[in-house]
């Protein structure tokens, strides 16, 4: 039991401390706030605070509970939002009111609640940590298997059957030794710490996210990780919500981190109502949210990034796919910079500390596609937005988190500014799983797919070029077949890459509409090259009828797009047919086979 | 309640600072009177507290503090502001002193002005539209009841007129009226009685409460009066049910006074010179706006941040922006070529936008005009680029198009008189005329039933 010698901001300095552990948890003052140790000098700790310390007094007691910063991990942790330190939201309003009072004690989860527990190991099973002994269907959408905590290792002597609560024994193991040790359903594990796992593969399965830009230009893999830094009002948080909305991942962890209180309501008001386009269940059911907004206590929003990755390695563990979107992880950084800054530690770069990076790849690193403990395969893909201060990616968090991820969205302002959504800029944007996902892309889209997408890429590219020289010398100066490609690079970024979040068929394009969509696009140009090449001016090309059926392909239903997209390619060939023998007065020989003409 | 106990064991005076030794017991964010010899009396709040030692931030110039006369009382609570409803129609200074009457108001609640922060489960997702009667923040960067949304602007361009007119129309299709709260943060005397006169010729000073804290005023202040705004609005908007507009004038200002209590007391700067933590005391403003579930009334937030050097890369609007619901963006460019209210579209934005337009709200069209009005414009703006290049003539029949356009929304859609009032169907309607003079091809982004419906005939 310590005394509280000076108190400044989140910080907390006590004396008497002999005895505690860097990083265990602390009670601070008459309120009992939350703390974490962070710095011992002598007898004297240094602690932060997890809430507001206005009030706190020095003289006040300091306790020490002798644990890490941990969460609880059971039944019950779907479908909840939690504030950093895993404190429930809904509890912390019974409690208190809509407004967020100081030492609210929250338990994580509901030890009252009954879960029906089906065991799957026998009596007799040889287990270790992180083995499966049984399930509860937590939600229709997600079975939560019972693990085995991390260092319990043993025969199981007993197993029990029937509805329990997640602090009552389930299960006995024989240790070595003799020892028994009960097994409940709830486990903790430290935050701070990564998980276990017995290898680490290559990713080599993409995250399908149904936004197009991201699935057929810039995808990331499941078990990978994505930086997505822009200035404000680029469309970050909305791309986040649109990825925790689509993609095919088992479950979503969403960290509201330092962010705005609206987004985290909208989410909560949202997401109940949105289903699952895979399973038309309710998205909540597959969803864990920590929502620690900008105007919460700065140093649980350090602590949140931590209570996320350590819930989503947790259903890793299980065998599931896990993402996890942290927006933004640029305030984690800066709630680091402050509490170091009152550490008064020596500033690094623009007075983050020195440690920032490595801190960053810590938690970047916790991303990846293992084989779990039981000998399960699960992932755990990590999409961490970024605010950069101005929109200047040259900063140290931005720069920090560019050398651990492998894909990269570079959100456009200007892009934004003329509401192209999402303001992904298609030049500057990279992924580097293209590679290892093509065997992937082979199998399930055919051999085409990925020169399908270079070919895109080309074309954008190609335009781009065009465009410098069309604001010199104006767009009447180039030759006929720069203008026709002009406008196919118009069409791919307005007809394809754009895509309304608000729209309720145009939000999520399934993989193969996406590319059933690129088809009519590359066979388009195809044509209207060798219409080009054939004497047709570009005008014609340019005010062919197609294009607005091409424009409307976003429009298609995922049942039907192939008819959809079969017909058109049947339009398109007659429109240019008849432009062509009208042009040169012989028609050009029908191609039958758009998907060959793809190079 | 703790005992008031008195110190007069001034160790320091620096900057705003006062640094009491031989303390026993002072609670951080406490508040303490500072009594001068002369009988006056100075508020300030303890920064930093440690057995033997506290550091106190005084709210008020700090002459006349004397190291041996000056005595400092400890009243071992935080800062609370008394409020009630009599506060309506009342002009107080930065402290929350009343500076119209002698009359002090009587208050009926005491309230902490820092707040606390709403649970995000208990809040409601603001989706009222506000029609303002501006043209252009109605139709393209839409207010709705509980947003914060800050005014971009720069020295010299007319965010006080925009400021005071959107107070002054700002209404809700219930017909429910805004109680408007003011907090001048550093402006000038001039400015300060701009505001008076316009809600007493609205005839809206009965529904205000100003806070001015003036530029000549001490600099300090700046950290309460926003608060001081705030704790009045919670009480009207959450114990009182009013719906509160909040016009915070100007940020920067406050952002400054945050700087100068930072280096003085001597804490690693961040960028620019401004602290590390001014993220994390932005958004402690910024976030009291929004709905609370179970309760009737409402803050609006309306901020006037100048950006510095018209950057909006700026560290003050570069964290507001982070923080803030969109933003409405002012521009030289657009003023100087005599558009009031100057604002671009293009720099603009309202994140919740989309929960208060529509079918009921406002009118189905609306998303898809905006959208092909932001585009059209944007598209214009490269044709006008092209142009100035190549000249009008070598442009493409489309690009000439585009350029018209760009003219027509700048002189019909942007511009109005600064008390024009324009309802929603009349902004709708001024943006189908200028959309109609394009060709149907180019009408990518709106539904074409909508197309059919409102798109106008004529074709010049």
């Amino acid at each position: 039991m310590g005394v509280i010698e000076k108190i400044a901001g989140p910080l907390v300095v006590a004396r008497d401390m002999l005895g505690v552990n860097m990083y265990d948890v602390v009670r601070v003052g008459n309120n009992r706030l939350i703390g974490e140790v962070i710095q011992l000098q002598g007898e004297k700790a240094v602690i932060q605070v997890y809430e507001d310390t206005s009030g706190l007094t020095p003289g006040e007691a300091v306790e020490s509970t002798s644990l890490p910063l941990s969460v609880q991990l059971a039944p019950g942790v779907l479908q909840t939002i939690f504030d950093g330190v895993q404190r429930p939201l809904d509890i912390i309003a019974e409690e208190s009111g809509a407004f967020i009072a100081k030492g609210v004690e929250a338990a994580p989860l509901d030890t009252k609640k009954r879960w029906q527990f089906v065991p799957t190991a026998k009596k007799g099973t040889k287990v270790e940590g992180g083995s499966i002994i049984g399930y509860v269907q937590e939600t229709p959408l997600l079975k939560h298997h019972i693990l085995v905590p991390l260092g319990v290792s043993g025969t199981l002597e007993s197993i029990k059957d029937g509805t329990f609560t997640i602090v009552e024994e389930i299960a006995v193991v024989d240790e070595e030794g003799g020892k028994k040790t009960p097994l409940r359903m709830m486990q903790t594990r430290p935050v701070r710490k990564s998980g276990q796992y017995k290898s680490k593969f290559r990713a080599d399965e993409p995250l399908i996210t149904g936004q197009r830009i991201i699935d057929t230009l810039f995808p990331v893999a499941k078990g990978g990780a994505a930086a997505i830094p822009g200035p404000f009002g680029s469309g970050k948080t909305v791309t986040q919500h649109q990825l925790a909305k689509f993609a095919d991942s088992d479950l979503v962890i969403y960290i509201g981190c330092g962010e705005r209180g609206n987004e985290m309501t909208e989410v909560l008001t949202e997401f109940p109502e949105l289903k699952d386009p895979k399973t038309g269940r309710s998205l909540m059911e597959r969803t864990v949210l920590i929502a620690n907004t900008s105007n919460m206590p700065v140093a649980a929003r350090e602590a949140s990034i931590y209570t996320g990755i350590t819930i989503a390695e947790y259903f890793r563990d299980m065998g599931y796919n896990v993402a996890v979107m942290a927006d933004s992880t640029s305030r984690w950084a800066e709630a680091m910079r402050e509490i170091s800054a009152r550490l008064e530690e020596m500033p690094g770069e623009e007075g983050y500390p020195a440690y920032l990076p490595k801190r960053l790849a810590e938690f970047y690193e916790r991303a990846g596609k293992v084989e779990t403990l039981s000998g399960k395969i699960g992932s755990v893909t990590i999409i961490g937005a970024v605010s950069p201060p101005g929109g200047d990616i040259s900063e140290p968090v931005s720069q920090g988190t560019l050398r651990v991820t492998k894909t990269f969205w570079a959100l456009d302002a200007a892009l934004a500014s003329s509401r192209h959504f999402p303001s992904i800029n298609w030049l500057n944007s990279y992924s580097l799983y293209i590679k290892p996902l093509a065997p992937w892309y082979n199998k399930n889209l055919g051999e085409e797919f990925v020169a399908m997408r270079s070919r895109v890429m080309d074309i954008l590219q190609r335009e781009a070029e065009l465009k410098d020289i069309v604001q010199l010398v104006g767009a009447d100066a180039l030759p006929d077949a720069e203008k026709v490609t002009l406008d196919v690079g118009r069409m791919i970024r307005e007809d394809f890459l754009r895509q309304s979040a608000f729209d309720a068929v145009d939000g999520y394009t399934s993989i193969r509409k996406q590319k059933a969509m690129v088809e009519c696009i590359l066979h388009f140009a195809a044509r209207a090259e060798s219409a080009s090449k054939a004497g047709v001016r570009a005008t014609l090309i340019v005010a062919m009828k197609i294009r607005n059926d091409i424009s409307r392909t976003k429009e298609w239903n995922e049942e039907t797009f192939e008819e959809d997209k079969n017909k058109l390619l049947v339009k398109m060939n007659e429109e240019f047919d008849a432009l062509v023998r009208e042009e040169t007065g012989a028609a050009e020989k029908h191609e039958k086979k758009p998907e060959k003409k793809v190079k | 309640m703790k005992f008031e106990i008195d110190y007069k064991t001034i160790e320091s005076v620096a900057g705003p600072l006062v640094v009491v030794k031989n303390v026993r017991r002072a609670a951080y964010n406490e508040i303490v009177r500072i009594n001068l010899q002369n009988g006056e009396s100075r508020l300030g709040q303890v920064l930093e507290t440690a057995d033997g030692y506290a550091v106190v931030q005084v709210f008020g110039p700090t002459n006349g503090i004397n190291i041996n006369k000056t005595s400092v009382t400890f009243l071992g609570e935080t800062f609370q502001f008394g409020v009630s409803d009599d506060m309506l129609g009342r002009v107080f200074d930065g402290q929350g002193k009343p500076i119209d009457i002698k009359a002090e108001v009587v208050s009926s609640e005491k309230f902490d002005v820092n707040g606390s922060p709403i649970n995000p489960i208990s809040r409601t997702m603001p989706s009222d539209f506000i029609e303002t009667g501006v043209s252009s923040i109605d139709g393209l960067m839409t207010l709705v009841r509980g947003q914060k949304l800050p005014i971009f602007s720069g020295s010299g361009l007319p965010h006080n007129e925009l400021a005071a007119q959107v107070a002054k129309q700002a209404s809700v299709k219930s017909g429910e009226e805004f109680a408007v709260v003011f907090a001048g943060i550093g402006i000038t005397h001039d400015d300060a009685s701009f505001f008076i006169n316009e809600f007493k010729s609205a005839g809206s000073l009965s529904r205000s409460v100003a806070f001015m804290n003036l530029a000549d005023d001490p600099s300090i202040e700046r950290i309460l009066t926003p608060r001081l705004a705030l704790t009045t609005a919670e009480y009207l908007a959450y114990e009182k049910g009013m719906h509160v507009l909040v016009i915070l004038n100007d940020m920067t200002n406050y952002a400054e006074a945050l700087r100068e209590l930072s280096s003085a007391r001597e804490e690693v700067p961040g960028r620019r010179g401004y602290p590390g933590y001014m993220y994390t005391d932005l958004a402690g403003i910024y976030e009291r706006a929004g709905i609370v579930k179970g309760k009737r009334g409402s803050i609006t937030q309306l901020d006037v941040v100048t950006m510095p050097g018209d950057d909006v890369t700026h560290p003050i609007p570069d964290l507001t922006g982070y923080i803030t619901e969109g933003q409405v963006f002012m521009s030289r460019e657009l003023y100087n070529r005599g558009v009031y209210p100057p604002v671009n579209p293009l720099g603009s934005l309202s994140r919740l936008m989309n929960n208060g337009i529509g079918v009921g709200k406002t009118r189905e069209d609306h998303r898809g005009v905006a959208d092909q009005l932001y585009g059209a414009y944007a598209k214009s703006q490269d044709s006008r680029s092209l142009s100035a290049i190549v000249g009008v003539e070598a442009l493409s029949d489309t690009d000439k198009l585009y350029l018209k356009f760009g003219e027509g929304f700048e002189k019909q859609f942007l511009s109005q008189g600064n008390d024009q009032r324009r309802t929603i169907e009349e902004t709708l309607e001024i943006g189908w005329d200028l959309l109609s003079a394009l060709p149907d091809g180019e009408l990518t982004r709106i539904k074409r039933e909508f197309i059919a419906k409102y798109r106008k005939n004529k074709k010049d």
